[in-house]
């Protein structure tokens, strides 16, 4: 009991992360109706916000300190970030400390825009095109986002701790009534499926209870009748194509203390997140967020040793044997409507 | 000539010129000039040319004229690699069973994954197909990669290769220990010496090019045949012919088959360069780069895809390798602040940032120029001539693809 309760806590955290990419690109298919090959490149320019935000805190001007000598004599030079010499040293180390979820500030705004300049710029043109051109050209546009990112920041991985209040693990098993050291679980991936959940839970609750969402979802059933009744119902999806790229960007700068954030995240996360798309069926919003979580928990599932030791490299291909069948048994996947991508 | 009409015939002969000619024509600077590393004329790189012609006319029989977009013919690259290495491996260095068992394999292979993704179109039949591409790839890399279980069949992130214990029944005592046709080793060239130019003529890229002037001759009979018709009625309109009474599954896994025995070919060629096949063939990005080839050629053109394999592998070789260094021996003409200037914009794009003028480019492509290359010189050329265009029927890239 214990060891299924451990497994479905570890596929969280990576469900959570497939399930906040698979929405935003089910609200863009949804809405613009177009295949975003460029998403998980939204995902990893929003991890590359978190290391930004590090780096901004940490700028710091160099003073010489008389009192101190290196070994040579001279005087030693001390680095003190400007966070610390405007709000003083215990407020300035707690805020560069907390460097990962301040980023959040700093993803909404770059995103947003990012998203919009994408849709304005680029994807507006390709509406009426195939599927397979908006595959293609957004196909070549992760590569250049990602080969910019890999131009300024470098092709290593650059590590982004967590805040210490959320290092290290604790013992879940003993809060549910379990042997102590029976499940061992991060405060961090705890933390980031809360977030993904009220992310999520957000999304829904715009979409559901304002007049804009109400609009949206109208858009979604059916644009023309919109526009006819005097909806800009265009800028209201350039819009939703901005949130889409926001969620994606702070799936990104939260996911960074679990994964070091490197160039091409992105797209190691985009293949499984369309396979996710696909199996929770295009086109529908609670279809991406289950089998997001689905996956994500199977996969953990399947890299357990009992299973490994009967099924060796189970673990490497579950997902997408599971997509396989799903796509050849109910070809709408898990929830997906009646009339999406079957003209 | 060879049942083909007078236009086509110049196209393969043309081709065919190119093919055989190519170490003088991408020879074009003496050597030791400043402008000698732009010359494309050693074997390896034009080999890969070929190589990579042949997997790319392989994948326009499918995208080009059924519009199915595959996400995953990279598996059958590496399916291909796999089996001719494995064929050195058992029987020996001879390349003949190599190449046939690599097509043949990735055939067999194609057929399978073909039944099963060409069972739903648009963008459900890409994921199926870069599923099962992942799928191999990840099974490559690690199942039946381990070395130390019994059943190894790619030696995971070593890659597969030649030892000295494998058996290789047929190899006879004074064959070469490298790929070889009848003892002719791949890797044995003729050099010429023409005053400042030096020519090579390498035997694997003759191989490899007598296999793409066939391959070529057979897309030309594919793309002129009513069974090539019938793949492009179901790229314009496949509920049409569904319809009609007319189960076109049959054409599209055809279709299907052939791309990936071509595939097959490709990879087993590049054993025979090199006779060491790894995991990473199989990517989805070695996916992605045939299809950057052949929509930056021109999808559904005959020559396109060579054009567009040639043109990627050239930058990618060339463009790599220009340096700061290069670059400051190119541009120093211009007064210091607008020389640094310059260099600092143009560093993006070359060396290690080859990869952002592809993606550029191909955005370009799509956007601008959707039939590629070939569309592009179309459009030069009636301009020059000043008359309208004719629609040949080269020219079916306009069409809708299948959905």
């Amino acid at each position: 009991m214990d060891a299924i309760i451990l497994q479905i806590l570890n596929g969280l955290d990576k469900g959570s992360a497939y399930a906040l990419i698979a929405l935003g690109l089910t609200l863009i298919f949804g809405t613009l109706g177009v295949v975003n090959f460029a998403h998980g490149a939204l995902f990893m320019i929003g991890a590359f916000c978190a290391v930004s935000m590090q780096r901004l805190l940490n700028l710091s001007y160099i003073t010489l300190d008389e009192t101190q000598k290196d070994f040579l004599g001279n005087p030693l030079k001390v680095k003190t970030p400007y966070v610390e010499s405007w709000f003083g040293p215990d407020m300035g180390a707690a805020i560069i400390d907390w460097s990962v979820p301040l980023a959040i500030l700093l993803a909404i705004p770059v995103m947003i825009v990012v998203g919009i300049v994408m849709e304005r710029g680029l994807i507006k043109h390709f509406y009426k095109r195939p599927h397979a051109d908006q595959i293609l050209v957004t196909f070549g546009l992760a590569i250049v986002l990602q080969e910019i990112i890999k131009h300024y920041y470098g092709a290593n991985p650059i590590p982004t701790p967590a805040p210490d209040a959320f290092k290290g693990s604790f013992d879940f098993g003993v809060m549910l009534g379990f042997d102590p050291n029976a499940i061992i679980y991060p405060y961090w991936r705890m933390v980031y499926f809360a977030f993904a959940v009220v992310i999520i839970g957000a999304v829904f609750a715009f979409l559901q209870f304002t007049t804009f969402g109400m609009v949206v979802r109208a858009g979604m059933a059916d644009r023309e009748t919109v526009g006819l009744l005097g909806i800009n119902i265009n800028r209201r999806f350039t819009l939703m194509f901005a949130l889409a790229a926001a969620v994606a960007g702070m799936a990104g700068v939260m996911y960074t203390p679990i994964n070091s954030p490197n160039y091409h995240m992105g797209m190691d996360f985009l293949v499984l997140s369309f396979v996710v798309v696909v199996v929770g069926g295009m086109g529908s919003l609670p279809g991406a967020v289950l089998a997001g979580f689905m996956l994500g928990i199977l996969e953990a599932f399947a890299s357990m040793n009992q299973i490994k030791s009967i099924l060796p490299g189970i673990d490497q291909i579950i997902i997408y044997l599971v997509a396989i069948v799903i796509l050849l048994t109910r070809p709408r996947g898990l929830m997906g409507r009646k009339g999406v991508m079957e003209e | 000539m060879f049942g083909l009409q007078k236009k086509d015939t110049t196209l393969l002969l043309v081709v065919a010129a190119l093919a055989l000619f190519a170490p003088f024509l991408l020879n074009p600077f003496p050597e030791g000039s400043a402008m000698a590393q732009f010359n494309a004329g050693y074997p390896d790189l034009m080999q890969r040319f070929v190589i990579f012609g042949i997997f790319a006319v392989g994948f326009n029989i499918l995208f080009g004229l059924t519009g199915y977009l595959s996400f995953g013919h990279a598996a059958f690259l590496g399916v291909g690699s796999y089996s001719a290495v494995w064929m050195f491996k058992l029987l020996g260095y001879n390349v003949i069973p190599g190449i046939i068992l690599s097509v043949i394999v990735a055939g067999l292979f194609s057929v399978v994954i073909g039944y099963v993704s060409l069972r739903r179109s648009g963008i459900y039949f890409s994921i199926l197909t870069l599923a099962f591409a992942q799928m191999s790839y990840n099974m490559a890399y690690s199942v039946l990669g381990n070395p130390t279980s019994n059943f190894n069949l790619t030696n995971g992130e070593t890659g597969l290769q030649v030892y000295t214990s494998d058996p290789q029944i047929l190899a006879s005592a004074g064959a070469p220990d490298l790929p070889h046709l009848f003892g002719l080793t791949m890797r044995s060239s003729y050099q010429l010496e023409l005053g400042s130019w030096l020519f090579t003529f390498n035997a694997g890229y003759y191989l490899c090019a007598v296999l793409l002037l066939v391959s070529f001759y057979v897309a030309i009979r594919i793309f002129r045949s009513p069974f090539g018709l019938m793949l492009r009625a179901v790229k314009s309109n496949q509920q049409r012919m569904n319809y009609t009474g007319l189960n076109t599954r049959p054409y599209t896994l055809a279709a299907f088959v052939i791309s990936g025995m071509y595939a097959g070919l490709a990879g087993g060629l590049l054993s025979t360069m090199d006779p060491l096949a790894g995991a990473e063939r199989m990517q989805w990005t070695a996916s992605g780069e045939v299809v950057l080839m052949t929509i930056l050629g021109g999808a559904g053109t005959l020559i396109g895809p060579v054009l567009g394999a040639g043109f990627i592998k050239y930058f990618e070789n060339i463009f790599s390798k220009i340096n700061e260094g290069v670059l400051h021996a190119w541009f120093g003409f211009l007064p210091d602040g607008l020389e640094n200037g310059v260099i600092w914009v143009v560093e993006h794009f070359v060396g290690p940032g080859w990869h952002l003028t592809l993606g550029l480019l191909f955005m370009l492509v799509v956007t601008f120029l959707p039939g590629g290359l070939v569309e592009g010189g179309q459009k030069i050329a009636a301009l020059l001539s000043r008359r309208k265009s004719k629609d040949t029927d080269n020219r079916a890239t306009q069409s809708t693809p299948a959905e």
